[in-house]
């Protein structure tokens, strides 16, 4: 069944609070898109819609935060990171609040609204920051995992959200682990270490190079900080060659987080498929996967490129 | 238990002219640090922690607390001044401000200063967050607890000010009152040259606020004026203190070189003269 992670949202702030969790949730004007309009709609009275204003939305839910409240932020990932940027650091992150982040929208799949509502830099902005965690679900039983993961732990949270529908890959029953990097695929060619909306491309690639006789391993980084450094480098010792995959630009993401990583810890090859330093455009998500090489398509012929690279080396 | 400090005007004054000794005291000591918009607030702060809040420096997580958000950050010795008064933390720190390790930061720092609620420092953002503690206590049934927002005259030209603004009022929040330190000056100049901030009550009020203008170095209407502010009215309120930076130290009065630099030992000394404060005392 293919269902968008953002429908997580709201449905599970509702659980949330159910079972006794006091959680809030400030809204700037999208609570349809982001599904908070579910949670407004069970509980009024722990829900504020500030209107078209980011800034205010990261500071009011900092305020809930010091007054004891678990806050989740919704909007589209474009604005919640970057026209509050200044709030999400200064305040959230320095006086490390309980505020969690979970914006949609975010990556190429927004499709038609096209470049300016596209978020391909959040990950980059939001890891770099002290104290924030950063986790990418990739699909909804993931999404309300990580949801539920960082209303449990204390600080900053930020949740990416997408808007289309995704594959079921983890079951309901999957416990989602903050700081662990999941092996839905074991390989032993090359590592394709994804998150988000590439995972099930990943998978579906795997069984296309499996068909080739190639065989990859494949790891859903649904937690881009903390980095599960073990899992990771478990994994490129094993294959020696890893291509990272994921929905935002190839610098300062997943697949830089996964670099730096290795490039300390255990060098091995690395390519990063992701959007090549440009702005989005308008499309469907679909189409916009294959013009920007995320289909899965690309991913396999980048792991065979990658592996040739690493056999030529070694040879 | 409510803890309201119920000191009179005359002993508020006192405690004020000492904590502009120790604002002025502490960033010599340091080297660095922001004088002028710290003594403008000192008789703010003063009778708020003295005359007007309901605090207990003993319990600074206790639930029924007002709440004190320094919106306007860089003035954080007077924060610090009255937090140490009131004995959040030992005087010995005034003399660490801006040093390494101490938990006296350039800006308030929630993390590492008792008493302090929230870090602040990046202007525009104390008011957002006074609403989602004033929403949050409201919610929790505390009717008691006010928030109270000090903001600079400058930082009203940050656009985060009127999403808060307008948040404020439309949510109804009458135990947030905003307390805007007006003295007209501002890094680069007077506010006036540098962007005209017009009639800021009015805007206030054009924003849904219940207003006034006081004299916010006149301790006794300092003390009617934010006491009356208790009061729940259905809007939230803001109050307009008309003041003068640099108060208390002649050559910093009404000058916007004085916004961020210490005095040099011979400045201190004549500043701490002029104060009546000695210096040996305070830091």
């Amino acid at each position: 069944m293919a269902r968008a992670t953002r429908e997580a949202f709201g449905e599970t702030l509702v659980e949330l609070v159910k079972e006794g969790r006091d959680v809030v949730a400030v809204e700037a004007d999208l609570s349809k898109s982001t599904t908070t309009a579910k949670f407004a709609a069970a509980y009024p009275e722990r829900f504020y819609n500030v209107g078209i204003a980011e800034q205010n939305m990261i500071g009011t839910a900092a305020g809930l935060a010091v007054a004891g409240k678990v806050a989740f932020t919704g909007s589209f990932a474009v604005f919640a990171t970057g026209r509050a940027y200044d709030q999400i650091r200064n305040t959230v992150c320095y006086s490390g609040l309980d505020v969690k982040l979970a914006p949609t929208h975010s990556g190429i799949t927004v499709g038609p609204d096209g470049g300016s509502h596209q978020m391909l830099e959040d990950i980059a902005l939001m890891r770099a920051l002290p104290g924030m965690r950063v986790l990418v679900p990739a699909d909804y039983n993931a999404a309300v995992g990580a949801l539920r993961a960082a209303a449990n732990t204390p600080g900053p949270f930020y949740v990416r959200l997408g808007r289309v529908g995704v594959p079921d890959i983890h079951g309901a029953d999957r416990e989602f682990e903050v700081g662990r990097a999941y092996v839905l695929r074991e390989g032993a060619d090359v590592t394709l270490a994804a998150c988000g909306v590439m995972v099930a491309k990943a998978l579906e690639a795997a069984g296309m190079l499996a068909a080739e006789g190639i065989s990859a391993e494949v790891v859903d980084v649904s937690t881009v900080k903390p980095l599960d450094a073990e899992t990771i480098i478990a994994s490129a010792s094993k294959t020696k060659a890893v291509l990272t995959c994921e929905e935002h630009s190839v610098i300062g993401g997943m697949g830089s987080a996964v670099a730096e990583l290795l490039s300390q810890e255990c060098p091995v090859r690395v390519m990063r498929i992701g959007i090549q330093d440009v702005f989005g455009t308008s499309g469907e998500p679909e189409e916009l996967m294959e013009h920007f090489g995320l289909g899965k398509d690309h991913l396999v012929s980048a792991a065979k490129d990658l592996i040739q690279g690493v056999r030529a080396k070694i040879c | 238990m409510l803890v309201r400090p119920n000191h009179s005007v005359t002993e508020i004054q006192d405690i004020a002219n000492r904590m502009r000794g120790d604002i002025v005291a502490m960033i010599a000591e340091a080297g660095s640090g922001h004088p002028g918009g710290s003594l403008s607030a000192a008789d703010i702060v003063a009778t708020l922690y003295f005359g007007v809040m309901n605090h207990d420096s003993a319990r600074p997580d206790w639930p029924e607390r007002d709440r004190f958000i320094l919106s306007k950050g860089h003035a954080g010795p007077v924060l610090y001044a009255a937090l140490a008064e009131a004995g959040y933390f030992g005087r010995e720190h005034l003399a660490t401000l801006r040093k390494l390790g101490s938990i006296l930061q350039g800006h308030p720092d929630s993390r590492k200063t008792p008493g302090v609620e929230v870090s602040t420092g990046s202007l525009g953002q104390g008011l957002s967050i006074a609403n989602g503690i004033a929403a949050a206590l409201r919610t929790d049934g505390l009717a008691e607890s006010r928030v109270w927002c000090l903001l600079g005259d400058g930082e009203l030209q940050e656009g985060q000010v009127w999403e808060a603004a307008m948040f404020a009022a439309h949510h109804r929040l009458d135990n947030v009152i905003a307390i805007i330190d007006h003295n007209g000056l501002q890094i680069d100049g007077a506010c006036s040259d540098v962007m005209d901030l017009g009639e800021v009550a009015e805007k206030f009020a054009a924003f849904g606020w219940e207003t006034s203008v006081i004299d916010g170095h006149d301790v006794g209407v300092l003390v009617r004026s934010l006491q009356e502010a208790r009061q729940p009215s259905g809007r939230p309120k803001a109050i307009v203190c008309s003041t003068i930076k640099g108060k208390g130290v002649s050559f910093m009065e009404g000058c916007a070189d004085w916004h961020g630099r210490a005095t040099n030992a011979e400045e201190t000394t004549c500043a701490m003269g002029e104060l009546g404060c000695d210096l040996e005392e305070r830091v």
